[in-house]
């Protein structure tokens, strides 16, 4: 028999003031530009100004979030720590390429390298924090944080492991954005943040953040929901996703009706959207609907976002008006479904369930 | 629950053949593939040497029917090896079960992005390598090649250790029920990023790296990529496949000594070993052969040495090698290549030599094996360590 699987604490730094967990997106920091930056905590609070100065803003922000979130569970350790990252400490490799071209292959120091290493993240939390349990990244774009959520899930149920740390997390540089918007995968006329859906225009406004979270086989006091199911796939025909959807809800003995609120991640993209918006004309018309991206921005662990709101919302059985896709009153609040994808690849789909 | 997990397929590429028969001859002919580099323009070019795959990227593009300078070399050789996995397990139809793709890798597209870096602003001419510096979308490229639709893909990036880790993960996800087949493995090309990178950590050999030797300088690094195909118990019934080996114990655990170094004990290395015996329900005296992870720096062999002391204890350390010598440090790659070698090892009983072994190191009385021998092989333990503390052991077996 296996076992369930409890989201028994959070923590997150993001574009959006959730760095506090006693709070629930209260003031919202609105913008209108083609990137967005995270509100930064106050990091010398957790880190030694010294130490702070040469380390990447993933450490940095992977160190205030996944502390939170431990803090919240009760823990000092844990048996397992998985991270999800679309390009780990992107900051220092492109310094470290730059430096690279720049000094023809010479001066060179190591600590940008050792950075760009996309198992940093996870390797300082375990230093951090004496942990010498499963260590793993996952670097697979926008389902990096997912496969994050099916390794700890498989652990658990199975009893290999009590607390697991899981996470993702990306932070945001010039020269990935610069080239990306070479691209159109960002935008190139800003974007106002409470007109996401409606700027009609191709790409995404990038931003940042990182999500931890401790699951555990084992509900306690600070249990803020159950992880129910989750599965990626790398293609979807856009004709097929209704299908695919029903078939996920009917592995986890539930169904379109049992879902009391549906999480997208409509970006903004011209391109693809059109994803979300047949779901919430087609199958989910009648479902509560919310959106997150113009909160969050857009990156390879944006999703961590989700699953941050969507813990929220079961715990505090609210909705914050500020992400709701649709007016549809939720009659209660049990079941909440996130669906994802970047670029029409990468699909996600996350069951959670109020415990 | 599946409980044996079966590898009905292997590919593999590297600096000692370009498919599987090619690097069981060079092994067994104690045959490296350790030269100067001549695909990377580099300062360096002098004072290295590295395992490099002499086929060229154009080579590999017309191979694979791609247009030229269309992809990144780390997803080329993925799909070389991917596609002779695939092949030799005999499937037409890479969508009839429930089929994964877990790939791994450090440097992904870099070679390119470091290629085009500035230009990328001034000419529209190479934005196809733009998105190249993902490390999933050398995965994507290679679930694209093989076919493989609306299915769980995705990619580890544990270092030197990554293969290792996604061979362990695919092994997880059969046995769980969660996939019928996956394939697994890694991939990564030579670049000037990590050329320079370990360049700064001073552990780059300026010549031939000579694995457990006393007077060993470092590393070679190299570029491969290998993927096996695992299957259940369910499919290999149902196909009759041919079983090649099965994946009998895993183990992961993190040093959390040194961002970069492995602690002087092994700590990690020892927590990996135990881990993967435990879950093959295996004794230290049942394994007939250790590939050692055996980089050739001073670090790591020395700490993987005492680790392995600590689990065999001492005097009974069974045969053990690294094929480092061979092949150089393929870095995500690695224990994909080395997974191949250990399943050949089992096929034909045959363990390969530790090249370039002058010197027994001091620290301890461990004598790698310096010949290739003849022996019956039942199981072989093989190792991956990594940056961030990441340590890994697979065993592989000839039965469930």
């Amino acid at each position: 028999m296996s076992k369930a699987v409890y989201i028994n604490s959070i923590g997150s730094v993001s574009v959006q003031k959730t760095f506090d967990n006693s709070e629930f997106l209260d003031q919202i920091t609105p913008y209108n530009d083609t990137v967005a930056s995270v509100i930064d905590p106050d990091y010398k609070a957790y880190i030694p100004p010294a130490q702070a100065r040469r380390m990447a803003k993933s450490i940095k922000m992977s160190t205030v979030s996944s502390q939170t979130a431990l803090q919240e569970a009760g823990i000092a350790n844990v048996d397992a720590i998985i991270v999800g990252t679309g390009l780990g400490c992107i900051g220092d490799s492109e310094k470290f390429v730059g430096d690279i071209i720049d000094n023809n292959e010479q001066f060179l120091t190591p600590t940008r390298f050792i950075q760009s290493s996309h198992n940093t993240v996870a390797g300082q939390i375990a230093l951090g924090i004496g942990c010498k349990g499963y260590n793993f990244t996952y670097v697979h774009s926008a389902v990096s944080f997912e496969s994050t959520l099916i390794d700890a899930k498989m652990q658990l149920e199975n009893d290999e492991a009590k607390n697991i740390l899981v996470g993702g997390v990306d932070e945001m540089v010039k020269h990935h954005v610069d080239s990306h918007r070479l691209i159109s995968h960002i935008k190139s006329e800003p974007a106002d943040s409470s007109n996401l859906l409606k700027s009609n225009t191709k790409g995404s406004v990038m931003g940042e953040g990182s999500h931890f979270f401790v699951l555990s086989n084992e509900k306690q006091a600070s249990t803020y929901g159950e992880l129910v199911g989750v599965e990626c796939y790398n293609t979807i025909a856009r004709e097929d996703l209704t299908k695919k959807i029903v078939s996920f809800l009917n592995e986890n003995q539930t169904s379109i009706t049992a879902v009391d609120l549906i999480i997208l991640g409509n970006n903004g993209d011209v391109d693809f959207d059109g994803y979300y918006d047949d779901l919430c004309s087609g199958i989910f018309i009648d479902t509560p609907q919310a959106y997150y991206k113009h909160l969050s921005a857009e990156f390879d662990t944006a999703s961590g976002f989700a699953f941050w709101l969507s813990a929220k919302v079961l715990k505090t059985q609210t909705i914050p008006d500020v992400i709701k896709l649709n007016q549809l009153k939720a009659s209660k609040l049990q079941t909440i479904l996130i669906y994802n994808q970047y670029r029409g690849e990468n699909h996600s789909l996350v069951l959670l369930r109020k415990c | 629950m599946s409980k044996g997990v079966a590898i009905t397929g292997m590919g593999i590429i590297s600096a000692i053949g370009n498919n599987v028969p090619e690097n069981f001859h060079s092994l067994v002919s104690s045959k490296a593939g350790i030269s100067k580099i001549s695909h990377i323009d580099t300062i360096h070019a002098n004072e290295i040497m590295v395992g490099e795959i002499k086929t060229t990227n154009s080579e590999f593009e017309a191979q694979l029917q791609l247009e030229e300078n269309s992809y990144s070399r780390s997803p080329l050789l993925g799909i070389i090896a991917a596609n002779e996995a695939i092949a030799k397990a005999g499937i037409t139809n890479i969508n009839d079960y429930k089929t994964g793709l877990i790939s791994s890798t450090t440097v992904g597209g870099m070679d390119k992005s470091e290629q085009y870096f500035y230009e990328f602003f001034n000419s529209k001419n190479h934005w196809q390598h733009i998105n190249g510096l993902h490390a999933g979308d050398s995965t994507k490229k290679i679930a694209e090649a093989i076919g493989l639709q609306e299915s769980f893909v995705t990619t580890i990036s544990t270092a030197c250790s990554s293969a290792a880790n996604a061979i362990m993960l695919g092994a997880r996800m059969i046995k769980s029920g969660r996939l019928d087949r996956v394939v697994v493995g890694g991939t990564d090309a030579l670049s000037k990023f990590t050329i320079n990178g370990f360049k700064t950590l001073m552990i780059l050999s300026d010549t031939y790296n000579t694995p457990f030797d006393e007077n060993r300088k470092g590393l070679n690094l190299g570029e491969a990529a290998a993927f096996l195909v695992l299957e259940s118990e369910n499919i290999v019934a149902s196909e009759n496949r041919e079983v090649l080996a099965y994946v009998k114990g895993y183990g992961n655990s993190n040093d959390a000594f040194h961002q970069t170094a492995s602690s002087e004990n092994g700590d990690g290395a020892v927590l990996a070993m135990e881990k993967a015996l435990k879950v093959a329900g295996l004794k230290p005296e049942d394994i007939d052969y250790v590939n050692a992870h055996g980089t050739a720096t001073p670090n790591n062999d020395l700490s993987e040495g005492r680790a392995m002391l600590r689990i065999f204890g001492e005097g009974k350390v069974p045969d053990f090698s690294s094929t480092k010598a061979y092949t150089g440090h393929t870095l995500a790659a690695a224990g994909g290549v080395e997974a191949v070698y250990s399943v050949l090892a089992l096929q034909n009983n045959r363990i390969y030599p530790n090249l370039n072994l002058k010197k027994h190191m001091k620290e301890f009385d461990l004598r790698p094996q310096t010949k290739v021998i003849e022996k019956e092989i039942k199981h072989v333990l093989s190792n991956s360590f990594g940056f961030g503390g990441n340590c890994s052991t697979l065993i592989i077996s000839k039965e469930a």
